[in-house]
């Protein structure tokens, strides 16, 4: 659908448009707090470069849980952002008129200089924290962006392999404890396919705790299934990635 | 243009979004003990009879030795035979593992044994049911008198296969058995394997023997016993039996240790009303003084790698545990709770010093990281004390002392054991009173 919008021919106005500058997703930051704008941030950013597949950034799971789960973008919120961007490419230009023709915007949109000036900041922000953040894994935007999975839905799913999983015990506490398992599941919550992601660690020397670390993963998720998965939206979560990481249980 | 145009609408038809791949982060598991079936082991019908050993039953005992064995942890759960779906020799050779799932089982454990040339020959297999494949297979060939150290030896690659870390069941755990009553106690050296089998008494009891302590490297055993009234560090080789007073010293000696390399003796030297630490070479039998100090120190134990010394001393008024360098310097003290702290051991590990505190009358078994952080109570008691590690650092065996009459009279002094973590409490089976338990490295390495 994307690439639908934005092919030149389907607009009768064939401008040459900049970037996509999506006004509308920092207004959905500016909606749930200021938190959650690092997420908008990094969608910009993604739009930017051509639409790329999402990148992979660690974010506390908690923190996620606790966001307004109804702030959870579905794909037809996704749509209507992406209209909106083509409306509206700068909106310090925007008229007053225009702004007032969309029932998004009358609801949320209050300044738009101020708005522009929290696009610049977060800018700079993400330039900053891209730096720092090459060494994450796991996705800050997975609940907002192209996710199959609601935050009720993933928490079940969680809720589900915490129970299944019987962490060993005789785990060092200051090694990386991080076992990233990929699995393509059937439409029923079964699994099709397992694969351990940095299986190569596990015949390292002086890593024999992630084999057996990595085992009881695995066997965690084999002892779960069939996973409790949504009963619609298969395309979208057929592949999924557990992230196992017993660090802060250990430690207590 | 029409076909351009054409190709475009069958195109968006043909379109398939793509999604990110959604991440899940599991941060947490449960430690319920693992189910594991453990299969009686198939004893070959080509066996010979061995004099004083049911061969026939041999299968039967070391699995339920193995069972008990990781009953005890409180980290397995065997599952009962009663609900096995398979024959022992079928199972070994390859179980069906839907049907092992069905009884809730993840690991399933199977063997074979068989004697022949006055040899016993024991293989084992590990299998993890919910992969369907096997995780470990092992065999050994011993006398068969050794079935027990050979279950015990399944028992330790089981647990290090599935835990991570080093078992501790082929080992055996020296104390002191106390008979008679309170003013006329003979004290006398015993020594078992950890499950409480094979006691045997190493001294007939004339002498009173203290403070027995195994070397972390082989089968010598430090301990204490009074000559003339006098307290003498003796060295006991349990394998051949011989025995030696490792010197005379002037005044009274204390608490004897092994170094981690178990070529020194660390311990204390009273005279005077002053305590000081000392360490001896085994070898050389040179003496050399670690701490100088008009307080009394002792208990002196080392860490794992040798370069430091935990100790106790009341240098600053009350009983309190100390840290310094192996040569006496740095020393450092960590305990500031409330309460005399004692008997501090350094955890093969290294991660835990285990100690014991005495706080308004009532007795804490404890550990804390080196550097006094972190303590932890494990349990608390009437009277309780003398920690000593398994030598994989996650459990720690120490005796205690209860009434044992119904109206409070009498006592009674038991071994117990507990985890780390301060769950599974338990007492150990001792065939008389017993105190100062001192654990052993393991017997096969």
């Amino acid at each position: 659908m994307l690439t639908v919008l934005t092919l030149p021919f389907m607009s009768r106005s064939p401008i040459d448009l900049p970037p996509i500058v999506s006004v509308e997703l920092i207004q959905i930051s500016d909606k749930t707090n200021i938190p959650f704008a690092p997420k908008a941030r990094k969608i910009i950013e993604e739009v930017k470069k051509e639409e790329k597949r999402v990148v992979s950034e660690q974010a506390p799971p908690s923190a996620k849980a606790k966001e307004k789960p109804d702030r959870i973008p579905m794909p037809e919120d996704m749509k209507e952002e992406k209209k909106l961007v083509k409306k509206k490419q700068n909106p310090e230009e925007i008229k007053e008129t225009i702004r007032q023709s969309s029932e998004f915007e009358k609801k949320e949109i209050i300044d738009t200089n101020e708005i522009a000036a929290l696009i610049d900041k977060a800018k700079e922000e993400q330039a900053v924290k891209e730096k720092n953040s090459k060494k994450l894994t796991q996705s800050s935007v997975k609940n907002t962006f192209a996710t199959g999975l609601t935050l009720s839905e993933e928490d079940a799913l969680r809720a589900q392999i915490f129970g299944c999983w019987s962490v060993p015990l005789g785990l060092p506490f200051d090694e990386n404890l991080l076992v990233r398992i990929k699995l393509e599941l059937k439409k029923d919550g079964t699994i099709m396919k397992s694969e351990i992601l940095d299986h190569e660690r596990m015949n390292r020397p002086g890593q024999k705790f992630y084999k057996i670390l990595a085992e009881s993963a695995l066997r965690a998720v084999r002892l779960c299934q069939p996973l409790k998965v949504p009963p619609t939206g298969y395309e979208k979560w057929k592949n999924i990635q557990l992230n196992f990481d017993p660090t802060e249980m250990l430690k207590g | 243009m029409k076909n351009i145009i054409l190709i475009f609408i069958i195109s968006l038809f043909n379109f398939k979004i793509s999604y990110a791949l959604i991440e899940v982060d599991i941060t947490r598991g449960n430690l319920d003990p693992l189910p594991i079936a453990v299969s009686p082991l198939h004893v070959d019908i080509k066996s010979e009879q061995i004099k004083d050993l049911k061969v026939k039953k041999l299968g039967d005992e070391i699995s339920r030795i193995i069972e008990r064995n990781f009953r005890s942890t409180g980290l397995f759960n065997p599952l009962k035979k009663e609900a096995f779906v398979q024959k022992p020799d079928i199972a070994h050779l390859k179980p069906r593992f839907e049907d092992w799932r069905l009884i809730k089982a993840q690991a399933l454990v199977t063997g074979k044994l068989f004697v022949s040339n006055g040899k016993l020959k024991v293989e084992f297999r590990l299998w993890d049911l919910t992969a369907s494949k096997e995780m470990t297979a092992l065999a050994f060939t011993t006398t068969p008198k050794n079935w027990r150290r050979v279950a015990h030896i399944i028992s330790d690659k089981i647990y290090e296969r599935l835990t991570g870390e080093a078992g501790y069941f082929d080992t055996r755990i020296i104390y002191v058995a106390e008979t008679g009553p309170k003013n006329l106690r003979v004290k006398r050296l015993a020594i078992m394997d950890q499950d409480g089998a094979n006691t045997k008494y190493l001294t007939l009891g004339n002498e009173l023997v203290l403070t027995p302590r195994f070397n972390p490297t082989n089968q010598l055993v430090t301990y204490l016993s009074y000559f003339r009234n006098l307290p003498r560090v003796y060295l006991l080789d349990i394998e051949t039996g011989m025995q030696e007073v490792v010197g005379n010293f002037p005044g009274m000696t204390f608490a004897p240790r092994f170094s981690p390399d178990g070529k020194k003796i660390i311990m204390s030297f009273a005279k005077d009303g002053n305590s000081d630490i000392f360490t001896m070479d085994l070898e050389t039998r040179v003496v050399e003084r670690i701490t100088e100090h008009s307080s009394i120190d002792t208990s002196p134990s080392f860490s794992p790698d040798g370069k430091y010394i935990c100790f106790n001393s009341d240098r600053s008024g009350l009983q309190q545990i100390y840290v310094m360098k192996s040569d006496g310097t740095g020393v450092k003290r960590i305990t500031f709770g409330s309460g005399i702290y004692g008997t501090p051991v350094w955890s093969p590990r290294g991660d835990l010093i285990a100690f014991t505190k005495v706080r308004k009358g009532r007795f804490y078994i404890g550990v804390m990281r080196p550097d006094g952080t972190g303590e932890r109570l494990l349990t608390e008691n009437f009277y309780q004390e003398a920690p000593s590690w398994s030598p994989n650092g996650r459990v720690l065996v120490f005796y205690r002392e209860t009434k044992s009459g119904p109206k409070g009279e009498g006592f009674s002094a038991k071994l117990w054991s507990i985890d780390i973590t301060g769950y599974n409490e338990r007492k150990m089976g001792t065939e008389t009173d017993a105190s100062d338990p001192s654990w052993s490295s393991l017997l096969s390495k």
